[in-house]
């Protein structure tokens, strides 16, 4: 089955590499990307490139490693903002990212 | 599979994302390795003193302290221990891979994780840490080795020393230049007074370094220092020396040496060379230097009765230089590879302005061109100046053995015939005789200096017929010495006898010595007188033995010398 969200094949391998601890793993994920999310929100309210290159950096990786790749590119587009110091279109890839997070998690949650 | 057998790795893995460091923890223990987990700096340092991993894998951006710093500490922390790092990575951030590699990286694990990646790498890496580790403990053996090598070598020195003492080479006319350790490197330098006072020196140059060229040095010593001090002649030394050495040396290990005899009263240098680099002879008065090759084979190669060992005689003034080196010096090295070479040997001697500086010109010449990339222990250089008979005298060691202290009273004949004249040099014979006389122990070197001039001037002028006046020039002088071997050589008749009368006690004594040749006798109250003006190397012998004797009597037709020492 084909997903725009996550790499399925990828995801195979995270399960055959984590066993009974996949679940685990996707919980961490999620919890850690919510708080991200907090965090980032914060940050664009804040005018805080600093602080929102650094999150999301972070966030960049993780959802790479879960095989997110739309997720991960608006991660780094934000990660960019942050260290181009312009966070006038932060705002509105922010809320893209989070609708994808949103997408990513139902996913991996159904699973 | 063979990765199974090895023993797991302790891993340390420094993430501060909850999901990564779960994700490379799994993998490392799906891979049979121990995870030890960080979630920062601060953390991964902990870690690293308390449980020392293996590997660490190092995210680069974290709070408290980043992946760079701990970088830094983990590598000026490990001592000789490699750990390698892996520093965790976006595959965006290719410009600051430079900066995980400043840090200390080894190398990148790139995300999204793979399992057969970090598989591969962390296998290159414990092939890598147990290459080093075999390479540390080798490196230790090789240091320990060197160690026990050069305690050996200075207990092994400790013996070499005694035997191979330096001898007489701190007189003042000879200056020299050879490393503490010269003889692990085959050099051996040697010198001591002959009982006549003249000076023999020997360098030698034992073919490769270490115990195996050091283990000649000593019967070289032992039989150099104990024929001179019993008045052999360098020739029969030389002999001696090289029968020993055959003997023992395995084929293949050899030494090339000079010997030199220094005679003061004559003035001249006696050499003989084999295998060595040319010697230079440096005149003071024409300031030129006379290159002297080596004529024969290296010592301990020939058969003895292939030897040769004939000699070569020069003559020198007061303030002459005799030099001579081993090929270490030609063979001496620069940072480029260049050898020193006879040619920048020469330049010295030509460019030199101040004989009295030559030795430290050539030393100082030769370190400057090797500069202070190579250390090089085998520069073995050694000068010999030409003195004053005198002044020379001042040095003389004094051997004394115990000899007899009582009252003595005795007569010795000893007449040496063609054969032996030939073959060999009947004064030691007569020396060690006269060595064992109580009253003479202070003027050994006298009284053989008088015995040696007697007995050339009975052989060569006696005996072989030859005409001193001969050695006036210098020409006539090489010619006089050849002459001299030749008719020796060939001897069939003739012969010098020696009558010695001793009688004395340990304070007081009386020694008659006579030596009569069978040759016809010459004009010798003419000689006597005339020799007061003669100049050049005839004569001065007779003056040199009226000197030295309290009465000198010339009897028959001038063949036989009476001379007598009173004390």
């Amino acid at each position: 089955m084909m997903n725009q969200h996550v790499d399925e094949s990828a995801i195979g391998e995270l399960r055959d590499i984590m066993g009974d601890d996949f679940g685990l793993l996707v919980d961490t994920f999620v919890n850690d990307s919510a708080k991200r999310i907090d965090d980032i929100q914060a940050a664009i309210a804040e005018g805080d490139a600093v602080r929102l290159r650094a999150v999301a950096h972070g966030f960049k990786g993780s959802a790479l490693n879960i095989s997110a790749r739309q997720l991960t590119e608006y991660c780094k587009q934000l990660e960019y903002m942050g260290r181009d110091d312009n966070l006038a279109d932060a705002d509105t890839v922010f809320q893209q990212a989070k609708q994808e997070f949103f997408q990513v998690r139902d996913f991996l949650k159904a699973l | 599979m063979y990765q199974e057998s090895e023993p797991a790795l302790k891993i340390l893995i420094a993430d501060d994302s909850n999901s990564d460091r779960l994700l490379l923890k799994a993998i490392v223990q799906s891979q049979g390795h121990q995870p030890l987990l960080a979630s920062d700096g601060l953390e991964a340092i902990e870690v690293f003193k308390q449980q020392k991993p293996d590997i660490i894998l190092l995210d680069a951006l974290m709070p408290n302290v980043d992946g760079f710093d701990t970088a830094r500490y983990v590598k000026s922390h490990s001592g000789d221990d490699f750990v390698p790092i892996i520093f965790l990575t976006s595959l965006s951030e290719a410009d600051s891979l430079a900066h995980c590699l400043e840090a200390g990286g080894d190398d990148f694990l790139t995300k999204p994780y793979n399992n057969v990646v970090l598989k591969a790498k962390i296998n290159a890496f414990r092939r890598m840490l147990k290459m080093h580790v075999t390479l540390q403990h080798q490196r230790d053996q090789i240091a320990e080795n060197n160690q026990r090598l050069i305690r050996e070598q200075e207990v092994a020195k400790l013996t070499f020393d005694k035997v191979a003492h330096e001898g007489c080479l701190h007189v003042p006319n000879i200056q020299y230049t050879l490393s503490p350790l010269a003889v692990f490197n085959g050099d051996v330098l040697l010198a001591a007074v002959r009982p006549n006072g003249n000076l023999a020196v020997m360098l030698g140059d034992f073919t490769g370094h270490g115990l195996a060229a050091a283990i000649g040095a000593m019967p070289l010593s032992q039989t150099f220092y104990s024929m001179v001090g019993k008045g052999f002649t360098i020739r029969e030394i030389l002999v001696e020396i090289n029968r020993k050495l055959k003997e023992i040396l395995p084929v293949g290990v050899f030494c090339c040496a000079t010997m030199i005899d220094m005679d003061f009263t004559a003035q001249s240098l006696e050499i003989w060379s084999g295998g060595m680099p040319e010697s230079f002879l440096y005149s003071v008065e024409k300031k030129i230097f006379l290159p002297i090759p080596a004529r024969y084979l290296a010592l301990g190669i020939l058969e003895p009765e292939r030897f040769h060992a004939e000699t070569d005689v020069y003559p020198m003034q007061t303030g002459d230089r005799f030099y001579m080196w081993s090929d270490g010096i030609l063979e001496a090295m620069n940072a480029e590879g260049e050898m020193f070479g006879e040619q920048r040997l020469e330049q010295i001697f030509i460019d030199n302005e101040e004989p009295a500086r030559l030795f430290k010109e050539i030393n100082q010449t030769v370190q400057k061109f090797i500069g202070d990339t190579q250390i090089h222990d085998d520069l073995s250089i050694a000068e010999i100046t030409m003195i004053e008979q005198d002044e020379f005298a001042h040095f003389f060691p004094r051997n004394l053995k115990k000899i007899h202290t009582t009252a003595m009273d005795w007569a010795f004949s000893y007449e040496a015939r063609a054969i032996t004249l030939r073959s060999i040099d009947p004064l030691p014979v007569i020396h060690n005789l006269l060595r064992e006389i109580p009253g003479l122990r202070y003027r050994s070197g006298e009284v053989f200096t008088v015995l040696s001039e007697l007995y050339s001037n009975a052989l060569e002028h006696g005996v072989l017929k030859l005409d001193s006046s001969m050695k006036s020039t210098a020409k006539g002088f090489y010619e006089y010495y050849r002459e001299r071997s030749k008719r020796l050589e060939k001897l069939e008749q003739g012969s010098v006898r020696f009558d010695l009368d001793y009688k004395g006690d340990r304070d007081l004594g009386c020694l008659q010595l006579t030596v009569t040749d069978s040759g016809k006798g010459f004009e010798h109250e003419k000689r006597l007188q005339g020799s007061l003006q003669s100049s050049g190397y005839s004569g001065r012998g007779l003056l040199l033995i009226k000197s030295i004797c309290d009465e000198v009597t010339y009897l028959g037709d001038g063949n036989i010398v009476q001379v007598i020492f009173n004390w």
